[in-house]
């Protein structure tokens, strides 16, 4: 079965999705994550989404459920990435995510975690 | 008596037989009777025989009309109006009822809508365009009331077949007019909405969006999208947005406003209202407006500040001037420093 990647670097956790998120893919991720992050121990996970242009609802809601997971586990989430045209279809969906953290892209993404200036 | 009243099924059979017969006789008269005197080739002759005293009238007092818009010379007049005249008659000629909305009427509506495109285009009026229809009415009346003095009933019918005709003709112009205007306009408001949607880099990594008049759905659209997309190329992470030229700010205003920031921040970009004049300030509280999660600043000025500040860099105050962190002064290549 297709299953998404999750890097570990260091302390953090790196997953790029690179393929149509289908509902069942989205579930395994959160199961695969949440595992990862008490198994690792990890402080942060950065969510590249840079290469998915289709969201609807459901992904979404599980972009925002997985930050808010990974908080309880105690690892700061950032999403990084979003396409312009995702960012407005969140929107005018009314998914503003508002407790995750974004970033332009992974670099300023792990600056972000890593307390270091993104410039 | 009784039996007209009675319903038809109650009556004999012979009686039925009478009753239809007489009706149908009746419609088939007025039938053919239509088909007579409504015969386009009637006046499809008449347009062709007195095509060129009709043209002496009416080209001068469409000349008087359209030499005032300029553009227009007498020998174009001269040209669509024998071109008019023949669409009209080849119409005529196809059928024998006159009626302008049947396909035999296709090339007419053509011809009238170039002709009424093109006016609108050059700035005539929809009654200078209607004219061109209108004005040939009172000459051609006035050679059918010579034509057909002797009868009456005929003169009578064919004044309201023609009547009719040139009037849904003219109003066609009318129409056709009124959509290419349009067509004008709503080309005009995209160009506006393109022009009106900069955005600008004002530092490294620092953009500014300057909204100049209302921000409505669709604009907000345009504006977001342009953003975003500047976001992207430029790997900016603060925008800040200046209602300057925002006239008023209503709730609607202030949530277009917000999703904007929000799609920014979801790229990973925080984003600064500034601009906002008293009066504003003032409106949005009182509407209960929410801006509380967005930073917001006076002027386009200390909104800089705040994003050189977020970005690392500062401004390094001058000192001779002594102005306020505010305002700040004239700026300098040394004045920033990088982090």
């Amino acid at each position: 079965m297709e299953r998404i990647p999750i890097l570990r670097m260091g302390k953090l956790l790196l997953v790029t999705i690179q393929v149509d998120m289908h509902d069942r893919l989205a579930m395994t991720l959160q199961d695969d994550l949440t595992s990862r992050i008490v198994k690792d121990r990890a402080k942060g996970v950065l969510i590249d989404i840079s290469s998915l242009d289709v969201v609807d609802s459901f992904i979404g809601r599980m972009i925002g459920d997985t930050a808010a997971m990974a908080r309880v586990l105690d690892a700061e989430t950032v999403v990084v990435g979003m396409q312009p045209s995702v960012a407005i279809t969140l929107v005018e969906l009314g998914l503003a995510l508002p407790g995750v953290r974004t970033a332009l892209n992974v670099e300023k993404g792990m600056a972000l975690l890593t307390g270091t200036s993104p410039l | 008596m009784l039996k007209s009243i009675a319903p038809l099924s109650s009556w004999s059979g012979r009686e039925q037989n009478d009753i239809v017969g007489a009706l149908r006789r009746q419609l088939i008269i007025d039938w053919g009777h239509c088909m007579e005197t409504l015969g386009g080739t009637r006046l499809a002759r008449l347009f062709n025989e007195r095509q060129n005293e009709l043209l002496g009238e009416w080209v001068p007092q469409q000349y008087a009309i359209a030499s005032r818009r300029g553009g227009v010379t007498e020998v174009q007049l001269r040209d669509q109006f024998v071109q008019f005249v023949a669409v009209v008659c080849a119409a005529l000629e196809s059928s024998d009822r006159v009626d302008f909305k049947t396909r035999g009427w296709d090339e007419v509506r053509g011809f009238l809508a170039d002709v009424s495109t093109q006016r609108a285009r050059q700035g005539f009026t929809p009654v200078e365009t209607a004219m061109f229809v209108f004005s040939l009415k009172e000459p051609l009346f006035a050679r059918l009331r010579v034509e057909l003095a002797a009868d009456p009933a005929t003169l009578a019918e064919l004044t309201w077949t023609i009547s009719t005709l040139f009037d849904a003709m003219g109003l066609y112009t009318t129409e056709v007019f009124q959509t290419s205007r349009e067509q004008v306009i709503v080309r005009q408001q995209q160009e506006l909405l393109e022009l009106s949607t900069p955005v600008v880099q004002l530092w490294d990594g620092i953009l500014a969006l300057p909204l100049i008049g209302t921000l409505d759905s669709a604009r907000t659209q345009v504006v977001m999208e342009s953003l975003l997309q500047k976001i992207v190329d430029t790997g900016a992470a603060i925008a800040v947005i200046d209602i300057t030229g925002v006239p008023t700010v209503d709730t609607l205003v202030a949530q277009h406003l917000l999703k904007t920031v929000a799609a920014a921040r979801l790229m990973g970009a925080d984003c600064i209202i500034s601009g906002i004049r008293p009066q504003i300030a003032q409106t949005i509280v009182h509407l209960g407006v929410n801006l509380q999660n967005v930073i917001t600043k006076a002027t386009l000025a200390d909104a800089f500040v705040v994003a050189l500040s977020r970005t690392g860099k500062s401004v390094s105050g001058a000192g001779a001037h002594g102005e306020a962190p505010g305002a700040p002064g004239p700026l300098r290549g040394n004045q920033f420093a990088g982090d």
